[in-house]
C-alpha cells in the first residue's frame, strides 16, 4: 500500500498540505530552488529576448527573410518540452545548458513576432515625418520604430516570462527544475510528501505573478508616454 | 531657390506618369502654393524636393546645387518639413520634437532648450507644454509643434504637404493667418500643397494649378489667375466663385470710393438736398469734424443747419483694409447698398454696391 500510495491518498491517510515544520526544516533547500527557477528564467528570456532581436533585426532588413524565421519559431514552438529536453540531453548531458537551450527556444517564436508586430505597427506618417527631418535609416530604427515598440515587445517579454516559469518545473527531469524540482521529488518520495509539492506550486505560481507585475512596472517606466491621454 | 527641370515621376506599375516634364522654379522668399485635383502629382511634386520620394527623371536643385549631390538625410536637415498628419514623435517631449533637427545637426543642449522656447513664443504656444507628450496636446497645438519643428533650425526653405488640412475651419483659418504673419518676418522660400484653391489664393505669392497627369496648367500670381485663367481647366477649377475669390485679393483702399451724400453739421437745408440729389439719394449723411455722426432722411430737414436734425446711427462700417468681398457681404444687408468706410476714427467715404459689382466684371 504505501509504495503504490499517491499524493490524494496520503493526503487522506491524515498527512498535512500545509505542513509549517517542514517548511521551517527545509528553508534552505526552498531558497535554492527558488534562486535557480530565477536563474533559469531570467537567462533563458534573457538569452531568447537578444536573440529575438537580433532575428527580427534581420527579417526587418530582408523582408522575405520574416516568413522562414516565424516558421522556424512555430516549428520549434510547437515541439512538446519534454521531447526537446530528450532531443539535448545526447549533446549536452543533464546540464543547466540543456534547459537554457530549450526554455530559449520557446521564449523565440513569441518575441521576434511581438517585435515585428510592435516596429510594423509604428505609424507610416511618424516614420514619414523623422525622415523628412533627416533620421538616418538606423536613426529611424533605432530612435523611432524599436522605442515606439517597446508595448508590444514588453507584452511578448511578458508571456513569455510567465510560459518559461511553467516550463522550468518540466526540466526537474533532467535533475535541475527550481521549483519544479521540489514538485517532482515530493512525488517521488515513498510515500509522497504532499507540502513539497505544495511549496513548488505555489511558489511557482508566485514567481510568474510577480515577474508578470514587475514587467508591468518595467513597461510603465520605460514608456511615459502611454500613460498621459488626451485632454 | 528651388528649381525643377524637366522632372518626370512614372510610380512602378502605372501608365501614365505621375508628374510629367514639369518645370518649376520658386524664388526665394515666396510662397509657391500647389494646387490641383487629386491625381495632379502636386504631394508627389513636394516630396521630390526633399528625396522623400526620388524623380524617375530630370533635375531639381535648392539654392543651385542639385539635391543629389549629397546623403538625403543631410539633405533634409536643411529643408523644413510639415505634413499633414504631423508626425510627431508620440514617444518624445512637445521640446524633444521641436529641437529634433538641432539635435541631429548636434547643437549642444544649452541652444536647444533656448531655441525650444523661442519657437514656443513664435508660435504663440505656451511654455508648459515643453514638457508635454504630443498625445496631451489639440490638434491644432500639434500642428503648430509641427511647424515650430520644421523652423528650428532655421533652414530657408519650408516645404509644407497639406498641413491645416486636417483640423477644423476655424483653426484652420487661424493657422494660416499665423503663418501669412510669420513670412512677413521669416522670408522663407515656402513650397505649400494643398487642395483648397481658397487656401491656395489666400497663402501663395504664386500658385501652380496642376491638372491630373502632373502638368502645369497655369503658374501665375492669384490675381491673375482669377482674372486671366489660362483655359477651361482653369476656369472650372476655380469654380463658380471665381470672381467673388478675386474680390477677397481686393481690399477696399483698392477702390475710388466716394464721400457719398455728406455735409457738414454746419451746412444749411438746401445744401444738403443738393447731395442727396446728387446721388439720386433721399438720405443724407452728417458729418462734424470728420466723424460721421449719422444720417437723416432729406424730407426730415428742418430750415436750421443740418447738424441741429435728430441723426439715425448708420449700422454698417467697413475698414480700408477689408477684402471686397467682406465689404460686398456688408452691403448687401443693408437698405441703401451702402457701407460707410471708417479706419475706425475718420470718415474716409462711402463704398456703393455698384462699385463692387464693377470690380467684379472687370
Amino acid at each position: 500500500m504505501t509504495g503504490l500510495a499517491t499524493p490524494v491518498e496520503v493526503l487522506a491517510q491524515g498527512a498535512p498540505l500545509v505542513d509549517w515544520a517542514w517548511i521551517q526544516r527545509n528553508t534552505d533547500l526552498i531558497w535554492d530552488q527558488t534562486v535557480e527557477h530565477i536563474v533559469l528564467t531570467v537567462v533563458s528570456v534573457g538569452l531568447g529576448l537578444a536573440l529575438s532581436l537580433g532575428l527580427a533585426l534581420l527579417a526587418l532588413r530582408w523582408d522575405w527573410l520574416s516568413g522562414p524565421i516565424l516558421a522556424l519559431g512555430g516549428i520549434l514552438y510547437s515541439v512538446p518540452s519534454l521531447a526537446a529536453f530528450a532531443l539535448l540531453v545526447p549533446f549536452f548531458g543533464f546540464t543547466a545548458t540543456t534547459a537554457v537551450i530549450a526554455l530559449t527556444t520557446y521564449t523565440v517564436l513569441i518575441l521576434v513576432r511581438n517585435i515585428l508586430i510592435g516596429v510594423n505597427g509604428v505609424p507610416g506618417d511618424v516614420i514619414e515625418a523623422a525622415r523628412g527631418q533627416g533620421y538616418t535609416e538606423g536613426q529611424i530604427l533605432r530612435g523611432v520604430k524599436l522605442p515606439l515598440a517597446v508595448p508590444v515587445i514588453i507584452a511578448g517579454v511578458r508571456v513569455a516570462t510567465v510560459t518559461v516559469i511553467g516550463l522550468v518545473t518540466v526540466t526537474a527531469l533532467i535533475g535541475l527544475g527550481g521549483l519544479g524540482g521540489l514538485i517532482l521529488t515530493g512525488f517521488r518520495l515513498l510515500p509522497p510528501l504532499p507540502v513539497m509539492i505544495m511549496v513548488g506550486t505555489v511558489l511557482s505560481v508566485v514567481l510568474a505573478v510577480a515577474f508578470d507585475l514587475a514587467l508591468v512596472g518595467l513597461q510603465r517606466l520605460l514608456t511615459p508616454w502611454t500613460r498621459r491621454a488626451a485632454d | 531657390m528651388i528649381r525643377l527641370v524637366d522632372v518626370t515621376k512614372r510610380y512602378p506599375g502605372t501608365e501614365s506618369p505621375a508628374v510629367d516634364a514639369l518645370d518649376l522654379t520658386i524664388d526665394e522668399g515666396e510662397i509657391v502654393t500647389l494646387v490641383g485635383p487629386s491625381g495632379c502629382g502636386k504631394t508627389t511634386t513636394l516630396k521630390m524636393i526633399n528625396r522623400i520620394i526620388e524623380p524617375t527623371s530630370g533635375t531639381i536643385t535648392v539654392d543651385g546645387t542639385d539635391i543629389t549631390s549629397r546623403p538625403a538625410h543631410e539633405l533634409r536637415r536643411g529643408i523644413g518639413y510639415v505634413i499633414q498628419q504631423i508626425g510627431l514623435l508620440p514617444h518624445k517631449t512637445i521640446e524633444d520634437n521641436v529641437v529634433t533637427v538641432p539635435r541631429l545637426l548636434g547643437c549642444d543642449d544649452d541652444r536647444m532648450a533656448d531655441r525650444a522656447r523661442e519657437l514656443m513664443d513664435l508660435m504663440d504656444l505656451d511654455q508648459s507644454m515643453l514638457t508635454r507628450y504630443p498625445s496631451e496636446l489639440s490638434g491644432g497645438q500639434r500642428q503648430r509643434v509641427g511647424v515650430a519643428r520644421a523652423l528650428a533650425a532655421d533652414p530657408p526653405v519650408l516645404l509644407m504637404d497639406e498641413p491645416f488640412g486636417a483640423v477644423d475651419p476655424i483653426v484652420r483659418r487661424r493657422l494660416q493667418e499665423q503663418l501669412l504673419a510669420l513670412q512677413e518676418d521669416l522670408q522663407k522660400t515656402i513650397v505649400f500643397v494643398t487642395h483648397d484653391i481658397d487656401e491656395a489664393i489666400l497663402l501663395g505669392d504664386r500658385v501652380a494649378l496642376l491638372r491630373v497627369g502632373g502638368t502645369l496648367a497655369q503658374y501665375a500670381t492669384p490675381t491673375e489667375l482669377l482674372s486671366e485663367p489660362a483655359d477651361d481647366f482653369v476656369v472650372d477649377f476655380l469654380g463658380e466663385e471665381r470672381a467673388l475669390r478675386r474680390l477677397s485679393l481686393l481690399k477696399v483702399a483698392d477702390l475710388d470710393y466716394e464721400d457719398g451724400p455728406v455735409v457738414d453739421a454746419d451746412a444749411d437745408a438746401d445744401t444738403a438736398r443738393a447731395a442727396a440729389d446728387k446721388y439720386d439719394a433721399n438720405w443724407v449723411g452728417v458729418t462734424d469734424d470728420g466723424r460721421l455722426r449719422g444720417w437723416l432722411w432729406t424730407s426730415e430737414l428742418g430750415s436750421g443747419p443740418t447738424g441741429s436734425n435728430d441723426t439715425r446711427d448708420f449700422r454698417v462700417w467697413i475698414r480700408p483694409d477689408d477684402s471686397l468681398r467682406t465689404a460686398l457681404d456688408a452691403i448687401v444687408s443693408t437698405q441703401n447698398n451702402v457701407a460707410m468706410v471708417s479706419d475706425g476714427e475718420r470718415f474716409h467715404g462711402m463704398l456703393f454696391v455698384e462699385q463692387v459689382t464693377a470690380e467684379l466684371l472687370k
